[in-house]
């Protein structure tokens, strides 16, 4: 079928009122009478024995309405679910124990978000600091101070895998490479912070959250199980808009749990607005990991085995879904590459540093900067460049749909043929002149590249592949990702939709105006999408939300399907009407037309109206409403099976990066020349959008590239509280990525689309790496790549 | 002028052109008197250090941090915000529509801080290069985009959509 609107990129929507400060964020919205404002009193020590909590002067304070410990929360919730078999008791706020600078304390309820703050500094904690476990690999160290005690180290989940002939394949190899790689912490940060507005009903036990929580609802019973009330009983609604989230507003989900107990306590409604110190501190953090890889490499570069050793380190608890961070990646740990043998070991270790959730990318950057700096190296080590060993390992189009060792079946795409027309329209040529033209002139200036597949739309399942056979036997299996929409025939036909994907800027209502249009051949203003979602009233289920990049394949795809169902049912009601074949019936410029003769035909509008007024007249076997949820999910995404395989995403898009970076010698600041960023995302249902999703996501990978980190002293102490400590791309070191695109439609997801929004996240730190070692002749480098880190090394090898 | 800690005091200024008059302590910000007080919440609130531009408004005409600026200090003054950009019939102003066109927004939490920055900036240079509108825009950090639809939204409107 021929498409009006998909793959067109029409004015978004959303932009009227957001450009006319008309949105509906989180701190725009009506408070409820009597509501209370909270602040939030944190931990300054790392790690410290909470002896006890005076408040009473706080609580002396005209307009404090109550203080809340962990006493108090732990009375009325449990801890959290936590992913592993391990002995951690989390809890939303610190219980006799703080471990992590800027873990909650006390929560201050107060009239006013000043007074709460004036409240918080008259508390009194009398804290008992202890040594902090800080380094991951020093955390696992015998004498190493133990988190949390029951656990007996800070060890919370090892586990091995072996996938083909490891050992032979090793034993066979002309070369065996190997590199280890430090990944720090970073923040996607968004520029609007949480905020929630919680509430409890006492006579019917209800808690009732309104925040931005961006999913997966799967953490909606894991919430509801530390509020101990059935699922019905915790009410998540969103609002109109988020002021972006690339993951980080799951973190939200504990502060909800603490809000809605606060609420319960102050019999109150409360309101909590979260600072950028907060959140730079304590909201949540991309993991840190210390990754060892080895390649088995033939003669000519070709790479017949890996072997991973992962230390994955999430900070002081396991926060719900880690460590899915780890197990995200796991099905596709070959990345872009043919190389049938795999052996994995993964160490999850807890330290004294803010527990780590959702960030852009999601375990992608971490896989991808030692494998492609390996690649890089594996040049070097075979005397060829490193664009050759890429081009040597890809996997061939004809091996589509390829099954990766560890269970991934990459479903689409010519890799190779994307390789060659980024080089070509990138003008590949040009750089490689430029190379050599600015060292002739004695300047410092490199060539990264890498190769990254972007997995799309998770496999609910892929993180109980952190469980043994065994315990997940006895836990019951678990896959899929459901997505839901609803579309609806009003009687005037008017087409509403409603799609559980909790949109940040993504412009999903924009685009299931257009898809919903295409399959109902009406205008996109006929169609009005609806997507805050209440868990209280709408279709939702564990997968909803929006992160994965799932809203292309899997939403967009539930919403062309429910809009097909619909389609479906109006030809039917049309070909009772004329008496003939409903497969005869084109939907198009809103009418329903016969397709072998014009004559027969009605407007859509009127055929809804006669729905919904004649319905008694309508065929008895047919489904009377015209509203049709759809709930997809598709059918590749299985539990791990027995050998631990495991396809943790539906559909797998392929990134092609490029870049030039020359180094300034007096300053080391990195200065990008041009960046190149080739997808193949499947069908595009907005180009622009999708640029924009590629250029954000670039931008976010060159943060962490190149400035931004989460980073803490030797003690546990935590060095960057603001902007100024944690500085952000602006638009002077952000270049404008020139985009390649190549379209091979997906199998497996209705549309053929895959995401687009996280693979230059994955792609450009190490692309930025490689280019700067490739500059500094060095094999090797470590992030962030600030200028002092690079001046020193300019100065120490005399460059 | 004294003001007494912890009192309300009022403060009467021009915002969009209208007299407003309101009570604030002496440390109420400025942010939370335009979203809060007079309910005008199109001006965010990103950081409260000044370093993220969400709330950049103008005070008689000049761009400044409502987060950094005490309310009461807006005595006598004129204040806009990005409630003023539209026309009185809705209509979005050229370099609004330029950023729609060329979808310089995606979560829009940014974006009333950019376009105040920007709207009076233009006015005094109404023909800037690509590179002196990233150095305009560096005061502003957006997550979203990348920054480079803003930048082509820009260059856009210079070319010509301040006609359109």
């Amino acid at each position: 079928m021929a498409f009006r609107h998909i793959g067109t990129s029409p004015e978004r929507v959303e932009d009227a009122a957001l450009l006319t400060g008309r949105g509906r964020f989180m701190d725009d919205l009506p408070v409820p009478a009597g509501a209370l404002h909270a602040a939030i009193l944190r931990s300054p020590h790392p790690h410290a024995d909470i002896r006890g909590i005076d408040a009473a002067a706080a609580l002396a304070l005209p307009g404090v309405a109550a203080v809340v410990t962990g006493e108090h929360v732990k009375a009325l919730t449990r801890p959290f679910l936590v992913g592993v078999r391990s002995p951690i008791d989390h809890y939303p706020i610190a219980v006799d124990r703080a471990r992590y600078v800027g873990e909650p304390v006390a929560v201050v309820l107060a009239r006013d978000r000043y007074v709460a703050e004036d409240a918080m500094e008259l508390i009194d904690v009398d804290y008992a600091p202890l040594d902090a476990a800080v380094d991951p690999v020093q955390a696992m160290d015998a004498d190493a101070p133990v988190l949390h005690t029951a656990n007996g180290s800070n060890l919370v989940s090892e586990r091995t895998f072996d996938y083909g002939d490891v050992e032979q394949a090793f034993a066979a190899a002309a070369h065996v490479v190997s590199i280890e790689t430090v990944f720090p912490r970073s923040l996607a940060s968004p520029i609007e912070c949480f905020g929630l507005i919680a509430e409890y009903d006492p006579h019917e036990d209800v808690y009732d959250v309104l925040t931005h929580f961006q999913g997966p609802f799967a953490i909606q019973p894991v919430m509801a199980m530390a509020l101990q009330v059935p699922s019905s009983r915790l009410r998540i609604r969103t609002p109109p808009d988020s002021g972006g989230s690339f993951g980080v507003k799951q973190g939200v989900a504990p502060y909800a749990v603490l809000m809605a107990v606060a609420a319960r306590i102050a019999k109150r409604p409360v309101k909590w607005i979260e600072d950028r110190m907060e959140h730079l501190t304590a909201a949540g953090s991309a993991t840190n990991r210390v990754s060892t890889l080895e390649a088995a490499v033939m003669a000519d570069g070709k790479v017949t085995a890996l072997r991973w050793d992962q230390i994955e380190d999430v900070g002081a608890y396991l926060k719900a879904p880690e460590p899915a961070t780890l197990y995200r990646m796991h099905t596709c740990m070959t990345g872009a590459y043919d190389i049938p043998n795999l052996a994995i070991r993964n160490r999850v270790v807890v330290t004294n540093k803010t527990p780590t959730g959702l960030n852009r990318g999601f375990g992608g950057p971490q896989v991808y900067f030692p494998l492609e700096q390996l690649m890089r190296k594996i040049g070097g080590v075979v005397g060829r460049d490193p664009l050759s060993i890429i081009r040597r390992n890809l996997v061939a189009p004809s091996r589509m749909p390829y099954k990766t060792p560890s269970g991934g079946v990459l479903d689409s795409g010519d890799y190779g043929a994307l390789v060659e027309q980024a080089l070509l329209e990138g003008n590949f040529a040009d750089l490689e002149n430029a190379r050599q033209r600015a060292r002739r002139a004695g300047k410092l200036y490199g060539i990264g590249y890498a190769a990254c597949i972007e997995p799309t739309i998770s496999n609910m399942g892929y993180i109980t592949t952190v469980l043994s056979r065994q315990e997940r036997e006895r836990a019951g299996p678990k896959g899929g990702a459901q997505a839901t929409a609803t579309v609806a025939v009003d009687p005037l036909g008017g087409v509403n939709v409603s799609i559980s994907s909790t949109p940040q800027g993504q412009g999903h209502r924009t685009v299931i105006g257009q898809v919903v249009a295409d399959a109902l051949g009406v205008a996109p203003d006929v169609v009005r999408v609806n997507a805050e979602l209440d868990t209280g009233r709408d279709p939702w289920s564990i997968a909803s939300g929006n992160y994965s990049c799932r809203f292309a394949g899997a939403v967009a795809g539930a919403a062309w399907r429910a809009a097909g169902e619909l389609r479906t049912r109006l030809a039917r009601v049309a070909a009772a009407k004329f008496d003939c074949p409903a497969e005869l019936f084109d939907f198009r410029d809103g009418k329903i037309i016969h397709r072998e003769n014009a004559n027969i035909g009605i407007d859509f509008k009127r055929l809804a109206g006669e729905s919904h007024w004649a319905a008694a007249t309508l065929p008895s076997d047919l489904p009377q409403a015209l509203s049709v949820t759809e709930f997809w999910s598709p059918d590749v995404l299985q539990p791990p099976d027995d050998e631990d395989r495991i396809n943790g995403s539906a559909a797998y898009g392929f990134i092609f990066d490029f870049c030039g970076v020359e180094i300034d010698r007096m300053t080391g600041q990195v200065k990008i020349d041009r960046y190149i960023s080739a997808h193949d995302a499947g069908r595009l249902l907005h180009p622009a959008m999708a640029d924009g999703q590629s250029q954000g996501g670039f931008a976010h990978g060159l943060g962490a590239a190149l400035m931004e980190e989460l980073a803490y002293d030797a003690d546990g102490g935590f060095l960057s509280a603001s902007l100024a400590d944690y500085p952000m791309p602006t638009a002077c070191e952000t270049p404008s990525v020139q985009i390649v695109h190549r379209e091979t439609a997906s199998p497996v997801t209705p549309l053929g689309a895959k995401g687009i929004g996280e693979g230059t996240t994955m792609s450009a730190p190490v692309c930025l790496a490689n280019a700067v070692a490739d500059a500094l002749g060095l094999e090797q480098i470590d992030l962030p790549l600030r200028p002092a880190k690079l001046a020193a090394i300019i100065e120490a090898r005399r460059l | 002028m004294l003001y007494e800690k912890g009192r309300r005091h009022t403060v009467s200024f021009t915002l969009n052109d209208t007299p407003v008059s309101g009570e604030a302590e002496p440390r109420m910000l400025l942010t939370d008197f335009l979203r809060h007080e007079i309910g005008l919440t199109g001006t965010h609130v990103g950081c409260e250090h000044g370093v993220c531009g969400a709330c950049t408004i103008q005070i008689d005409g000049e761009p400044a941090r409502a987060c950094l600026t005490y309310a009461l200090r807006m005595e006598g003054r004129e204040v806009r915000t990005v409630e003023a950009l539209a026309d009185d019939d809705d209509a979005l102003s050229p370099l609004q529509q330029a950023f729609r066109r060329n979808h310089a927004l995606q979560c829009g939490f940014c974006t009333a801080g950019i376009l105040m920055t920007l709207d009076a900036w233009l006015k005094t240079h109404p023909n800037p290069t690509e590179q002196e509108v990233r150095e305009t825009l560096s005061g502003n950090l957006c997550r979203c985009t990348g920054y480079a639809a803003i930048v082509r939204a820009v260059m856009d409107f210079v070319r010509e959509g301040r006609h359109a």
